[in-house]
């Protein structure tokens, strides 16, 4: 089927079910991926798409970048991160300013590579800054696991999260209506279509794990939109060349082994109950909430005006942020939501 | 004992005997000519025409060895294409070296060698020049700043300011081959593909272009910020929309894959031997022909025309059949995480 034909279903479907429909993409990846191959510009109006707290740069809390940032600041200390991550602005200043006024702030690609910078390193603390999803877990995972008893000077500031808990937290909050899920492609590869069968169950709320070509999504929301109009709510896979319902049972075994569930703060959303990932008390030694816990952090504030909270929630578009391409741009980023290449405000600059 | 002379040492720069033996021993031979080799304090040129194009850029590049080329190649490519866009013939070059202590002198001299090639194939002179040795901090460090001077061309204009509703958009060759080979050096990534840049001088090309259709309307070599910032300064500064579809870009397969990989948009990725066009409408076969006479132009395309409204924007018509803005790039290309 072709874009056209596949347009064409989408708006007979929208017709069927006779209202107005509200799908949340909650990976920053598809947020992306809808403006970028100019899928947005195709659906009827009566279609439309939210994006949620799906990028990992913007929901990580302010008290967590502050942190990090005094850690950096430390004399023989390197911080190493994800690229985006670099930018956010903290309530005094970024990692980036830090960098430039002296801390050592290196990007890097992967948890591993820093592991690897730890071991040439070996009278210095690099610490890796452990943000994302269950995508991004697995490597922390391995390594710590390889780290500890061999690699002392290497630690984790982490605030990893998991995906669901934080869907069914939008649902059970009720600012508002969701009539469906675009499930993360990438996270579903780990945690499999299984993790969101509780969603279905409790909120008959319809989810479909969908790839991140611009065809891919189209097909998703076509079946999420098949759903709606038969009146079911089932987890589908449209991703089938890479997910299975039960996932990637080895990768979930390492980050069982060195993360347990914990509460977690969102930007936004506060704290969800089981939404995040703790490392466990055997690599405590490698942990650097425990590590740096002299270090105080006086309270974080956001940036007054930001809206980035509720364009997290999806209750507000970033249209609506007072700040928004006037005091707030990509150049000059107020909120993280603007900073990150898959936050939803650089998208709607970028793209609308 | 290694020699004292296989690294770079402060005194290198301090103007002495150490700087004019390096000079003598790894500058001089390889940017062989006579204006160069009196040392003056200033080169003295005699030029054809005093209507003159003037330009200076300096190159930062790390690392200083990439797939496809190095950072004394780009040091004479981007200067040499920045005048050739302006449509004049790239003649005399200046060459200022600064390099860090402890750097390698094999590496000094592998930089200068692929200087002289480049130059050599740009037809262009490095006649006047400088070294300086800056204490040692991250290491490995070489900077190059060039300056150029070109004749500039009577009767052609390519201002960016040019374009007209009714024009054609054309492009050289493949897009984000430079940025994406630079990127995957740097960050040690092994792609199963081997991804080269296309860091070239475009001189000869542009110049037997302009032979062929003096009227070409604007010129621009899509470097840092790519495809988006180049066909963002047409749009603006000719106060038109520049529309391309996305199905007519040539992007190689591999640089799509890395950029898929590495969350980048092709679009806002550098080239440094590539060449944007604007044309008449009527001047589009004569123009593609003109490129693709050129080994460096034979992948040339149309990828889009100019229309009168929305001023100032760039839309994009995508693969999926949809429409959206191409803006600016904003900052540093950053690998997203997940």
């Amino acid at each position: 089927m072709n874009g056209k034909q596949q347009v064409e279903e989408i708006r007979e479907l929208s017709d069927r079910i006779g209202r107005p429909v509200r799908l949340m993409e909650v990976c920053g990846t598809h947020t992306m991926s809808a403006f970028r191959t100019g899928l947005r510009s195709l659906l009827p109006p009566e279609v439309s798409l939210l994006s949620g707290p799906g990028c990992p740069v913007c929901v990580t809390s302010n008290a967590f970048l502050d942190r990090a940032i005094a850690i950096a600041r430390r004399p023989g200390t390197i911080v190493t991160t994800f690229g985006d991550m670099i930018r956010v602005p903290g309530t005094e200043t970024s990692l980036e300013r830090a960098r430039a006024e002296g801390a050592q702030v290196r990007v890097v690609y992967s948890a591993l590579d820093t592991l690897k910078l730890a071991r040439a390193n070996p009278r210095v603390d690099v610490v890796f800054l452990g943000v994302g999803f269950e995508t991004t877990v697995p490597g922390t995972a391995l390594a710590l696991r390889d780290a500890i008893d061999r690699v002392p000077n290497f630690r984790v500031l982490c605030a990893h999260k998991t995906m669901p808990q934080a869907m069914a937290a939008l649902l059970r909050g009720g600012e508002l209506r969701i009539d469906g899920f675009i499930c993360p492609g990438h996270v579903s590869v780990i945690i499999g279509s299984q993790a969101y069968e509780f969603i279905c169950r409790e909120f008959k709320t319809p989810c479909v794990v969908t790839g991140f070509e611009g065809r891919d999504m189209l097909a998703g929301i076509t079946m999420l939109l098949r759903q709606l109009a038969e009146s079911r709510a089932e987890v589908e896979i449209q991703y089938t060349r890479a997910v299975r319902r039960e996932g990637n049972a080895r990768a979930r075994t390492v980050v069982e082994e060195v993360f347990e569930e914990s509460d977690e703060t969102w930007r936004g959303l506060g704290i969800i109950p089981r939404s995040g990932l703790a490392i466990r008390p055997r690599f405590r030694a490698h942990d650097a909430f425990f590590c740096y816990e002299e270090i105080k952090v006086p309270e974080s504030k956001d940036p007054r005006g930001c809206a980035c909270g509720d364009v997290l929630r999806g209750a507000k578009s970033p249209r609506e942020c007072l700040l928004f391409r006037k005091k707030c741009t990509p150049d000059h980023p107020v909120g993280a939501c603007m900073v990150s290449s898959e936050g939803t405000c650089a998208a709607y600059y970028r793209y609308e | 004992m290694k020699s004292a002379d296989d690294i770079i040492l402060l005194s290198h720069g301090g103007g002495g005997t150490r700087t004019s033996e390096l000079l003598k021993s790894v500058i001089l031979p390889v940017l062989d000519n006579p204006v160069l080799a009196k040392l003056d304090d200033a080169a003295c040129l005699s030029l054809p025409s005093s209507e003159l194009a003037f330009t200076t850029d300096s190159y930062v590049v790390k690392p200083l060895f990439f797939p496809g080329g190095d950072i004394g190649r780009l040091a004479v490519c981007g200067t040499v294409n920045d005048l050739a866009m302006q449509g004049s013939k790239p003649r005399y070059l200046g060459l200022g070296l600064i390099l860090e202590e402890g750097l390698r002198v094999a590496d000094v001299r592998r930089v200068v060698e692929s200087i002289a090639r480049a130059a050599k194939e740009a037809e262009v002179e490095v006649v006047t020049g400088d070294t300086k040795v800056v204490e040692r901090s991250a290491g490995g460090g070489l900077f190059i700043n060039t300056s150029g001077i070109g004749i500039r061309r009577a009767g052609v204009d390519t201002h960016v300011s040019n374009a007209r509703p009714g024009d054609v958009v054309i492009v050289s060759g493949s897009v984000g081959d430079h940025g994406v080979a630079v990127m995957s050096a740097r960050e040690g990534l092994n792609f199963q593909a081997h991804i080269e840049s296309d860091v070239a001088p475009l001189a000869g090309m542009i110049g037997r272009l302009l032979d062929a259709v003096p009227g070409v309307r604007c010129l621009r070599d899509p470097t840092r910020g790519g495809l988006a910032a180049a066909l963002n300064d047409i749009a603006r500064a000719s106060s038109v929309c520049v529309r391309i579809r996305e199905q007519a870009i040539p992007v190689r397969e591999e640089v799509r894959g890395a950029c898929s990989l590495l969350g980048f948009d092709p679009l806002e990725v550098a080239n440094e031997g590539k060449a944007l066009i604007v044309c008449g409408a009527a001047d589009e076969e004569r123009v593609l022909a003109a490129l693709r006479a050129d080994p460096l132009g034979g992948e040339a395309r149309a990828i889009g025309c100019v229309t009168a409204d929305p001023r100032g924007r760039v839309l994009l018509e995508t693969a999926l059949g949809g429409e959206r803005m191409v803006d600016v790039p904003t900052g540093e290309n950053l690998p997203r995480i997940c």
